[in-house]
């Protein structure tokens, strides 16, 4: 690719890039949200056109106006959210518009071996005729990764392919991604994770607000030097943890269960206090949140609040009560897309804004100015749809929405998951400030360093139980998190 | 092309410009001469005489019925003021003004001029060849003129008795538009709307008869009859809402359920399709009444479109509405208690619904088991046409009004302009597509931008 240059309405998104990606190599695109990867990749995909630029392939110009004829050059492109279909099965979904047929008739049969030999060839054992929707994440992926190379794709871009995916997942995708560069194919892999770049990329592309910062080995680089070239300054501590001073237990949950997703869970989180829940994809932490905050119900258990029993039936009694939720999954959970920046910051808010029963816009819209200044969120308008922000800026925006609540627990679920080491310091930065205000908050993250950084107490759960605490973070390590998240040590550190 | 319908301002304000266009088409297309006969043009052509003949003798000569005594009188008065004499006043058939004119001949008196109007003026004695037969009779009608106001053209569109009509015809569905919007932008639908419009004319048909029989209600009859009717399509309403929100059932269902268990119900209290009449006056008056010459209808429709508006933009609520139709997880997990957001605005729909039904009901002076029969699709073509997504989250109150308005506009300009009613369903269901179609065209902007 070269000089490729991509403008958007009021967004100059890409300035002259230049990417050359070898057969047998993969490069890691890194990137702060904003940076231009998403887009630099949606020109390889057909989703944009290019403004300028020009794309060769194997030494031949390529036009890449389409999907289809991205998927004709050869190049195949896994993004976050998948393109399968969950009612049908493995191999309907890999044949999906490319079905074999014999006289008008699908061969079910031919399509069978053929996905089996794909599953071979990435050293992958599953069933075709397995539905997607029963399928792991990583099965799905799978799965994707096959479809790509049905169309003998040369080129394969994985858009956060290890963001959803648990430890093991994320093994046996290496595992795949080596599989495949010995076949010779050029792999482009995006990842906010850095240490991942350093055990699968061969190279480092470096992107910046739309600019080209540089391509280095990998081997060649440290881990600071690459937050350098992203964030274009030096970050002086990836967890800025501050000691808060730590008052009386102020969240306190006895025996709380549902189902078998969570089961007789008790802890507490005290004043001024980060406490980290941590462990394996599964083993119940967002379900023990949704407990607390009311999206779903006890079976049994109690929830007291500075000593007074709770009564939580919906988030609406949760949020009444002093606590809030930033949820996992920003796009299904935590924002309306289709809604502005001010409408999703003032939903739980209205109460506040206006008299009467009838909203102020202007107290609405102050209040928002306000957050916007101190978290910097970058928009354009208030007015703005969500749907077009970065995955930074719509946290920012769930946070803001949030913190104007000022609620006395504040429960964090996977908050830096999919945004960029800048945002994710400023994110940092405010749960120390929360916390030295008096908050009691309670930070779910699978991110080991980050729980390990950030946290004045770890819990780890594993299979719907707290299978350990850890007091002594300092000398914690992450394997001794693993041993309790797997389930294979139990007890209190 | 693409980039302007995804423009704010079209998305906006775009169907208002299809109105206006409509508008300017239909005022185009109906441009008709007419020949006035209203005081004003009576006095505007006694006040000529007035002003150039000051001395002359006139008679003025109309057809019969009020508007022409009306117009006969201005004219008159005016003439009285301008001390112009008049010699007769003759509203009645041609051989009365022949007799009249006649005897003025024979009196030998002198007439300068005849005032009539359009019709009148087309009468034998007083075309040219019966003046031409007077003056030879008489030598003193030898020189007599007559004058009628000028015609001029105007659009019958731009009338105003057809600008009322429209108004009169959209009333009422607009009412329920109202309701069908807010359930609309939860992403659900209403179909039920048709057959409430029956059931609540018939309940408060069946309920005034029950209360009083025959003789003439009190208005507290009236009043118990009307809340009767409008409470029990909200209870309908909440009903269908509770099937949504507790059981999960889509609302496409449980409402076209509900559509025939309505009209079935609506037939079984009204003990078959023919109409239960209401003998009241005052009853009347809330659908066929009107205030300072503007129908109730319209003014109950205003009244209900503002309150609307500032619900669904100044309001909490409003602003729950959108949110649960835009992500109901994301609202509930914000603190919007989605049940009852829910069942609000089916609640509405229903209870509107109901308020159409008992003015349907009183501006026909009857209640009829088979009222309102395709409305709801007629409901859900003005919400789509004024701009509202089917997928829920968006729309606004103003943009279904003048949805409801250009089908409005549409069906009476078809009328006027004579196109057979097995046309204006083709025209229809074309229009109902092209708005969804741009509706998609929108949407898909959203989306890649």
């Amino acid at each position: 690719m070269r000089g490729i240059h991509k403008s958007f309405p009021g967004v100059y998104a890409l300035k002259g890039i230049d990417l050359d990606l070898h057969g047998g190599e993969v490069l890691a695109l890194l990137g702060e949200n904003g940076a231009g990867k998403s887009t630099l990749i949606k020109t390889l995909g057909g989703a944009h056109l290019p403004d300028r630029g020009t794309i060769e392939i194997d030494g031949r110009p390529v036009t890449i106006s389409s999907p289809h004829a991205s998927q004709h050059a050869g190049i195949g492109i896994i993004y976050q959210e998948f393109n399968l279909v969950p009612a049908l099965t493995a191999r309907e979904n890999i044949f999906l518009g490319q079905e074999r047929t014999t006289g008008g008739f699908i061969s079910a049969r031919d399509e069978r071996q053929r996905a089996d030999a794909l599953f071979r060839r990435i050293g992958i054992s599953l069933a075709p005729e397995a539905r997607c929707r029963d399928l792991t994440v990583g099965q799905q992926q799978a799965v994707e990764i096959a479809k790509a190379l049905l169309l003998d794709a040369r080129i394969l871009v994985m858009d956060e392919p290890s963001a959803a995916l648990t430890l093991k997942d994320v093994e046996r995708l290496f595992a795949v991604i080596r599989e495949l560069k010995s076949q010779g194919i050029g792999i482009i892999y995006i990842s906010h994770r850095l240490d991942e770049i350093f055990e699968i990329a061969d190279r480092v592309m470096v992107l910046r607000d739309g600019e080209h910062v540089g391509t280095e080995l990998a081997a060649a680089l440290t881990r600071e030097r690459m937050i350098e070239m992203m964030v274009g300054r030096k970050l002086e501590d990836e967890f800025p943890k501050q000691p808060a001073e730590r008052g009386e237990a102020r969240l306190v949950v006895r025996n709380l269960c549902r189902g078998r997703a969570v089961r007789n869970v008790s802890f507490s989180v005290c004043r001024g206090e980060i406490v980290g829940l941590t462990g394996l994809v599964g083993a119940g932490r967002t379900e023990t949140a949704r407990l607390i905050f009311g999206a779903d119900r006890l079976d049994a258990g109690t929830i007291k609040l500075d000593g007074r029993v709770l009564t939580i039936r919906s988030p609406r009694d949760a949020i009444a009560a002093g606590i809030c939720l930033l949820t996992e999954d920003r796009k299904a959970q935590g924002l309306v897309l289709g809604q502005t920046v001010r409408e999703n910051f003032g939903l739980p808010n209205l109460s506040r804004f206006g008299a009467f029963g009838f909203l102020s816009a202007a107290q609405e819209r102050s209040a928002l100015t306000r957050y916007v200044d101190n978290l910097q969120i970058k928009i354009a308008r208030q007015e703005q749809r969500t749907s077009t922000l970065s995955g930074g800026n719509q946290q920012k925006v769930v946070l803001a929405k949030w913190l104007e609540q000022d609620s006395e627990v504040i429960i964090f679920d996977e908050p830096t998951r999919g945004i960029d080491v800048g945002a994710k310091y400023e994110i940092y930065l405010l749960m120390n400030r929360l916390a030295a205000q008096g908050k009691a908050i309670l930070m779910i993250s699978s991110e080991l360093p980050e729980v390990l950084g950030m946290s004045d107490r770890i819990l780890v759960m594993h299979q719907g139980e707290i299978a350990g605490e850890i007091t002594d973070v300092d000398r914690a390590t992450q394997e001794d998190v693993m041993r309790l998240a797997v389930g294979e040590a139990a007890g209190t550190r | 092309m693409r980039k302007f319908l995804q423009s704010r301002f079209v998305s906006e304000y775009g169907n208002f410009f299809v109105l206006l266009l409509l508008c300017a088409y239909y005022s185009f297309a109906t441009l008709e001469p007419y020949d006035p006969v209203t005081p004003r043009a009576g006095q505007t052509l006694a006040r000529f005489i007035v002003e150039q003949h000051p001395q002359a003798a006139v008679v003025i000569i109309t057809p019969d019925g009020d508007q022409n005594l009306v117009y006969a009188a201005a004219v008159e008065e005016v003439l009285a003021r301008g001390k112009v004499h008049v010699l007769a006043k003759i509203a009645g058939r041609p051989s009365d003004a022949a007799r009249e004119l006649q005897a003025l001949g024979r009196a030998n008196t002198h007439v300068d001029f005849v005032i009539t109007q359009y019709a009148a003026a087309k009468w034998p004695i007083l075309s040219e060849a019966g003046r031409e037969r007077l003056a030879a009779e008489h030598p003193s009608l030898r020189d007599v003129k007559v004058v009628k106001p000028a015609s001029y053209t105007w659009p019958t569109f731009l009338t105003h008795g057809n600008l009322r009509s429209i108004m009169n015809n959209i009333a009422i569905i607009a009412i329920i538009v109202i309701g069908m919007t807010m359930v609309i932008i939860t992403a659900g639908i209403d179909l039920s709307v048709g057959s409430l419009i029956a059931l609540s004319g018939v309940v408060a048909a069946v309920s005034v008869q029950r209360m009083v029989g025959d003789a003439e209600p009190s208005l507290g009859v009236l009043l118990l009859a009307g809340l009767l009717a409008v409470g029990l399509c909200g209870l309908v309403g909440l009903f269908s809402g509770a099937m949504v929100t507790a059981f999960d059932v889509p609302s496409f269902i449980v409402t076209l359920a509900i559509m025939q268990v309505a009209r079935g119900a609506a037939l079984e209290i009204a003990q078959g399709p023919s109409p239960i009449e209401i003998k009241s006056a005052a009853f009347h008056l809330l659908g066929g009444g009107e205030l300072l010459g503007i129908p109730n209808p319209v003014i109950v429709m205003v009244v209900l479109y503002l309150a609307a508006h500032v619900l669904m933009s100044h309001t909490a609520l409003g602003r729950y509405i959108y949110a649960v139709g835009g992500n109901p997880e994301a609202a509930r997990l914000s603190g919007v208690p989605v049940k009852r957001v829910l069942l609000f605005a089916y609640v509405m729909c229903g209870a509107l619904a109901g308020l159409a039904g008992v003015m349907d009901a009183s501006l026909f002076r009857v209640g009829r088991a088979v009222a309102g029969q395709g409305y709801e699709l007629q409901i859900i073509a003005a919400v789509v046409v004024g701009g509202t997504s089917l997928a829920g989250g968006e729309g606004k109150i103003f943009g279904t009004f003048i949805g409801a308005l250009i089908l409005s506009v549409i069906q009476n300009g078809m009328n006027l302009t004579k196109v057979e009613s097995k046309r204006q369903l083709i025209v229809f269901g074309a229009l109902i597509l092209i708005a969804v179609l741009l509706d998609r065209l929108k949407t898909r902007g959203t989306k890649t931008a």
